[in-house]
């Protein structure tokens, strides 16, 4: 998939030749710097890019059909119900003005055109699903009237309302303490489990993807430079930037004095480099790089890095 | 132990809390609770906790933007009380601070060598030939070029400005720099840039930091000794690699054990506290995390437990009594 944003006379790629595969059950983690194409990938899988965003090729395949080719009534009967999204900052997905128990029945009554009194039945069952203490209260109180811890829940809650098959996360913890960060990750596994969910997981945090996902998918400049499961790519990097963002990180009980820095920025998506994005950043640079594009390598099964210098490794080709 | 640059002493912060028919008092905030903390010259102390645990008011204490309601602060053994206006002066040069956002903490219609030069130019008598000449010298030691100087905070991208921040707080030479989630609104890949360049800087110039973070593994990094904090109380103090890596306060070992793993397979026990964090307006009675804490005995619901030493470290918590 590849899609272009256009700006004036500008043309940015803000994402350009991903493609990715998941199924029911399983936890995908994107990760990538902020401009690195991650929510743009998320937005559009829901076909909610601003106006100027163009698709310039490519397919969004969800349960065998192309969303790409959906109108937009049909991408309405879509989004919530069969594709959810949680977004970073609960105050601003959640309507001041209207009760959480409408804000959470809303979907039931959209999608499944159910009753006042037994949308706001379901919705009393579904807080309590996302541990709020005393729903029967709550569902006729305002957001404003809750913790931020959850008001996520809530969010979460009308996420999972019309048990979707896909729900993506965008930096879901973000603006949560650490405590409870830990409670709403272990509640998005728990409804995972009970519901067969597949997860997008949006993040910067690595530890999220370590503590949460099974596969992972890291982006840089737009483009996906490497992906695989979730071990391998902790354990062996193929790619030089997914090497030098884990080297990068301080760890607890590590006594390095310094960090691995990663020199330089993050290159902007409207003037890329030619040949490899990361190349300018990249410690092990050679000539070609600067030069051309590089493929995406299969270094190991399902594990991919888009790199001049990946090679299969020697333990997975010689299988 | 050299006399510490700056010493709290069962520092406390009371905030009244008006409200209601004619702004009548309905109670007080204890945002900062007998608290005491100690930083070495050379020497970084992390304060940890999660929001509303008093953290921030601690830092905006040390920097003099609060009044303490009680106890003591000493600055290079001096009680900042008796400082005369001169004393306090001084004071105010030698603590300084970093903030979290540098797109919020850089006036953006400023040259970035004015910016750097604000400090001096309030603070000190120097000629403009000598304020240049400190400017370059302060682009140099965060590792921006002399032309810095010459452009608005918009060029930079945000680790660079956060460089800019850097350099302006040492503008003034100062002994104690107070970072406030000083990399948390940064690219992940810049992080590490500013960390290694704070750690430098302290070994350069010999600076005390006060750290604040939500990142565990980062404040464990960069620090020399933590303080963990929840509703203004100081819950377990000691040496950095010892607390991190062996907590023993019930909160610290729930707030360790929720930090995210580095790696997939590392496994370590969770310890899920259910519940969140009271009002600091209504604190429980007794020991402030016994709601929440696994190991509750029926005392700590009346008493409050006192830092006591405990292994190297000092612990406030009645399961070591």
């Amino acid at each position: 998939m590849h899609y272009v944003t256009a700006r004036g006379t500008r043309i940015t790629r803000a994402v350009d030749e991903v493609s990715f595969s998941m199924e029911s059950g399983e936890t995908l983690g994107i990760v990538g710097e902020s401009g690195s194409g991650k929510t743009t990938l998320a937005l559009s899988l829901l076909r909610l890019l601003p106006t100027a965003a163009r698709f310039a090729g490519g397919e969004i395949r969800f349960e065998g059909d192309d969303l790409l080719t959906k109108s937009d009534r049909e991408m309405r009967a879509i989004r919530g119900k069969r594709i959810a999204m949680i977004l970073q900052d609960p105050m601003a997905s959640l309507n001041p003005l209207f009760t959480v128990g409408d804000q959470v029945a809303e979907p039931l009554r959209v999608h499944e055109h159910a009753s006042r009194p037994s949308a706001w039945s379901r919705a009393r069952e579904l807080l309590r699903a996302v541990r709020i203490p005393a729903p029967e209260a709550r569902v006729r109180e305002y957001p404003h009237q809750m913790s931020g811890g959850m008001r996520q829940r809530i969010v979460g809650a009308i996420g999972i309302s019309c048990e979707p098959r896909l729900l993506i996360a965008d930096e879901p913890t973000t603006s949560l303490d650490l405590t409870i960060q830990a409670q709403y990750l272990n509640l998005l596994r728990e409804l995972q489990k009970a519901h067969g969910l597949a997860l997008i997981f949006i993040t910067h945090n690595l530890g999220i993807v370590a503590k949460m996902c099974d596969r992972v998918a890291v982006m840089y400049a737009g483009r996906m430079v490497e992906s695989g499961p979730v071990k391998q790519i902790f354990d062996k990097p193929a790619h030089p930037y997914t090497r030098a963002l884990l080297e990068s990180i301080p760890r607890m009980g590590d006594s390095r004095q310094r960090l691995t820095a990663i020199d330089g920025q993050p290159p902007d998506l409207a003037r890329l480099p030619s040949g490899c994005s990361f190349a300018p950043r990249c410690p092990d640079v050679v000539d070609r790089c600067r030069a051309e594009a590089p493929p995406d390598v299969v270094v190991a099964p399902s594990h991919a890095a888009r790199c001049w210098l990946a090679a299969p490794r020697a333990d997975s080709a010689s299988r | 132990m050299a006399t510490p640059v700056i010493e709290a002493k069962n520092l406390s912060k009371l905030f009244p809390v008006k409200g209601g028919f004619l702004g009548r008092s309905q109670g007080v905030v204890r945002a900062v609770d007998d608290v005491s903390f100690a930083i070495a010259p050379g020497q970084t102390l992390g304060l940890v906790g999660e929001s509303g645990c008093g953290k921030t008011t601690t830092a905006k204490i040390v920097l003099g933007l609060e009044e303490p309601t009680g106890g003591i602060m000493r600055f290079e053994g001096q009680d900042l009380q008796s400082l005369d206006g001169a004393g306090r002066r001084h004071y105010r040069k030698s603590v300084q601070a970093v903030f979290q956002d540098p797109f919020a903490s850089l006036n953006p219609r400023m040259r970035v060598g004015a910016i750097i030069a604000e400090p001096l130019v309030t603070n000190e008598k120097l000629t403009s030939g000598e304020v240049r000449k400190r400017i370059l010298h302060l682009l140099e030691l965060v590792g921006l070029p002399e032309r810095a100087a010459e452009l608005f905070p918009h060029e930079f991208s945000g680790g660079q400005r956060q460089r800019i921040a850097i350099a302006r707080s040492l503008a003034l030479s100062p002994r104690l720099v107070v970072l406030d989630e000083p990399v948390s609104a940064l690219d992940v890949s810049i992080r590490a840039q500013i960390l290694n360049l704070l750690r430098d800087l302290q070994a350069q110039l010999g600076l005390s930091y006060l750290f604040i973070a939500h990142d565990l593994a980062a404040v464990a990094h960069m620090s020399h000794h933590i303080a963990v904090m929840y509703l203004g109380r100081i819950v377990e103090s000691g040496e950095a690699a010892g607390l991190s890596q062996a907590p023993q306060h019930p909160y610290t070992q729930a707030l360790f054990s929720a930090a995210l793993p580095s790696h997939p397979d590392e496994r370590r026990e969770e310890i899920i506290v259910a519940g969140e964090v009271p009002s600091p307006l209504k604190p429980p009675a007794g020991c402030r995390f016994h709601p929440r804490c696994p190991h509750a005995m029926p005392r700590c619901s009346t008493e409050v437990p006192t830092l006591r030493p405990q292994q190297s470290r000092l612990v406030a918590c009645h399961l070591f009594d």
